[in-house]
């Protein structure tokens, strides 16, 4: 369905880049959610805007890769073309859905102003299809909120309510960037379950974005970890946390709060995240890593296949006797 | 013999008042909230947000205007207490906070900023003296000395909130409010961070609260949690209770929508639909009463106080 192939972004002049997105590949298939592992505090969501085709010029570029929606071509073209040419199909919502919606404008205007734009569907059918796409979210009263401001609703509906928008772009993939990190816990589970709930019936494909491990192990089929601007591993939710290969994943792994096993010192990582670009030779995780040798230091890590779907990016990858 | 509590907090109501649509309103953020806590405790507050947990931290410095009850430290009611006696009660009891970013000051050099409460209070004998416990304090986090020249930008997210616990430790406290310490970084500096506190804890003899709305971080480094809900607390254990055998329906729910790290323990379907109420429109009678699967019509009436279920454990429902 969608398929990333050796995407780099760069910043700065093109005589002097850094790459603070290099060689990201991955592909998500109908009804499938691809979780992306990453730090907090990154510019992460650089993978996602160049998804959409959204990169402004000026800012970072893309330096080589492709982007295909069912074999269409996104970086090259403008997003109207993809809409005209029934593409439209990549939708996104964010962590922080207050500052993704318009304060002084009623939720049910916002959704169709959505609709507008992506469907077919005349004027006097507009509120009909804004009021479904409520109740396909599960938002109570749909009818009473249509006519509700965003400051009128929880957190919870907020984000609902972006779901519903994106939905209203009839998309094939959706790119959900944090969308549970300000939520509670409880409130958590429920956008979890829905998310879940709508790639089986609507065969949607979502490439879920967090730094939430737990979320991951809760919610997606595939994974793909993220260090320093790299995919570092990628495999299926069951062989990652049955099976870290990349150190780094491992790390994450082990730094996790268990609760119920008070006192317990936590493994930790040392030193602090590299950032992008950082670290030009080598793997960019070797000063951190436990197992580094000189060759890490030395050599970029090649790609190590360990299973059919089970890839790492280092030279000693866990799991495997060399 | 059981040694009294250091800190002992009986009823403690904190109401903000705000201006909504030209009427003024009241919340009660906090709502008669009675604990204690030992000498080498670590207390655990955990809820959702907008629970009151934060509220809490900050009524118990005077930080937030406390209207009702009492807090005794060591036998000395911090709400009564004059402004001289509040400063020094304050050295007693220190926080940190959530966001490192904030709450550090950016033209400050980090040196000026862990000596700031000694400097207020006298604590140095002289520059030679303010020079060594800075040294001290930054060491104490895990910081090399040489940080004491940067200033805030230099440093990331973890190192700053190492900062921000030596600026908590430099005047010896016996107690830390910690208020959402590692929710703004990232796993594995929160693992690092957590560890240290650990430590301190351990070495200082401190006692602690540790406000989270996180349960895996709470109950990874407390031995005793209370958690909260609108206000109130609903539930008051051990944490390996609390974790492992919850009593309260809310308790419940929040252990059970907890993601686990691990792709076999998927999150049981039908988990209540619904949020908290608005603070502006509290219920009557319970006010987790809606979202409760428990729930009878008294709940809808009279709001259940806490009471002790067993040794050490103390829940406020009808129902259990």
């Amino acid at each position: 369905m969608l398929r990333v192939r050796d995407l780099s972004i760069s910043v700065g002049r093109p005589t002097e880049s850094v790459d603070i997105v290099s060689s990201v590949s991955f592909e998500i298939e109908r009804g499938e959610i691809l979780g992306c592992v990453r730090n907090i505090g990154y510019k992460k969501s650089m993978t996602s805007l160049a998804v959409m085709g959204l990169l402004d010029k000026g800012g970072p570029w893309v330096r080589t890769g492709r982007v295909e929606l069912s074999g269409f071509d996104v970086i090259k073209s403008q997003p109207y073309q993809r809409v005209e040419a029934g593409h439209g199909g990549i939708a996104m919502i964010f962590q922080e859905p207050m500052s993704s919606l318009n304060p002084v404008m009623r939720v049910g205007d916002q959704i169709e102003e959505a609709i507008a734009v992506h469907q077919q569907a005349s004027g006097a059918r507009r509120p009909l299809e804004a009021r479904q796409l409520l109740e396909m979210v599960r938002i109570p009263d749909a009818a009473m909120q249509l006519g509700a401001y965003p400051h009128q609703l929880s957190g919870g509906m907020r984000q609902r309510v972006m779901i519903a928008i994106a939905l209203a772009c009839q998309p094939q993939v959706l790119i959900a960037d944090e969308p549970t990190t300000a939520l509670d816990v409880t409130v958590q589970a429920q956008i979890l379950s829905l998310l879940r709930e709508l790639c089986d019936t609507l065969g949607l494909s979502i490439l879920f974005i967090t730094h939430d491990l737990g979320v991951v192990a809760q919610l997606v089929d595939r994974v793909a970890v993220m260090y320093a601007g790299r995919v570092v591993e990628t495999a299926t939710v069951e062989q990652v946390f049955a099976h870290p290969a990349h150190p780094y994943t491992e790390a994450l792994m082990s730094c996790l709060p268990d609760s119920g096993r008070s006192k317990r010192r936590l493994t930790t990582i040392p030193g602090q995240a590299a950032k992008p670009g950082q670290i030009r030779r080598g793997c960019a995780f070797a000063p951190r890593c436990r197992y580094a040798v000189e060759t890490c230091v030395d050599q970029a890590p090649p790609g190590a296949t360990l299973s059919a779907h089970h890839l790492a990016l280092c030279h000693f990858p866990r799991g495997v006797t060399p | 013999m059981t040694e009294p509590p250091l800190l002992d907090v009986q009823g403690l109501s904190t109401d903000y008042t705000l201006r909504r649509g030209g009427k003024t309103v009241r919340i009660h953020a906090v709502k008669d909230v009675s604990f204690t806590l030992a000498r080498r405790e670590v207390l655990g507050i955990v809820g959702e947000s907008g629970c009151g947990k934060t509220s809490v931290g900050r009524s118990i410095v005077r930080l937030a205007k406390p209207h009702r009850g009492k807090v005794l430290f060591a036998g000395n009611d911090i709400f009564t207490a004059g402004s001289d006696e509040l400063r020094r009660l304050r050295l007693k009891i220190r926080m940190v906070f959530q966001d490192p970013f904030a709450s550090l000051n950016p033209r400050r050099s980090i040196g000026d900023s862990i000596a700031e409460t000694g400097d207020i209070h006298g604590l140095f004998d002289n520059k030679a003296d303010r020079q060594r416990q800075i040294q001290e304090a930054l060491t104490n986090v895990g910081l090399d000395a040489s940080f004491a020249a940067h200033f805030p930008h230099e440093l990331s997210g973890g190192q700053r909130q190492r900062v921000g616990i030596a600026r908590a430790i430099l005047p010896a406290p016996d107690v830390v409010i910690a208020d959402e310490p590692v929710s703004a970084l990232d796993v594995s500096v929160q693992a690092q961070v957590l560890n240290l506190l650990a430590d301190l804890q351990e070495t200082m003899g401190l006692s602690m609260i540790f406000i989270s709305h996180d349960l895996g971080v709470v109950g990874q480094i407390s031995d005793r949690v209370a958690v909260m809900y609108m206000g109130r607390i609903v539930e008051t254990a051990a944490t390996a209770d609390i974790t492992d055998r919850p009593i309260h329906p809310y308790t419940r729910t929040l252990m059970a929508a907890r993601p686990k790290p691990d792709p076999k323990i998927r999150i049981a379907a039908g988990i209540e639909i619904g949020e908290p109420p608005s603070q502006f429109d509290r219920p009557a009678g319970c006010p987790y009463a809606k979202r409760c699967a428990l729930a009878t019509s008294q709940c809808g009436t009279s709001d259940p106080s806490l009471r002790t279920v067993a040794p050490g454990r103390l829940v406020a429902c009808h129902n259990v």
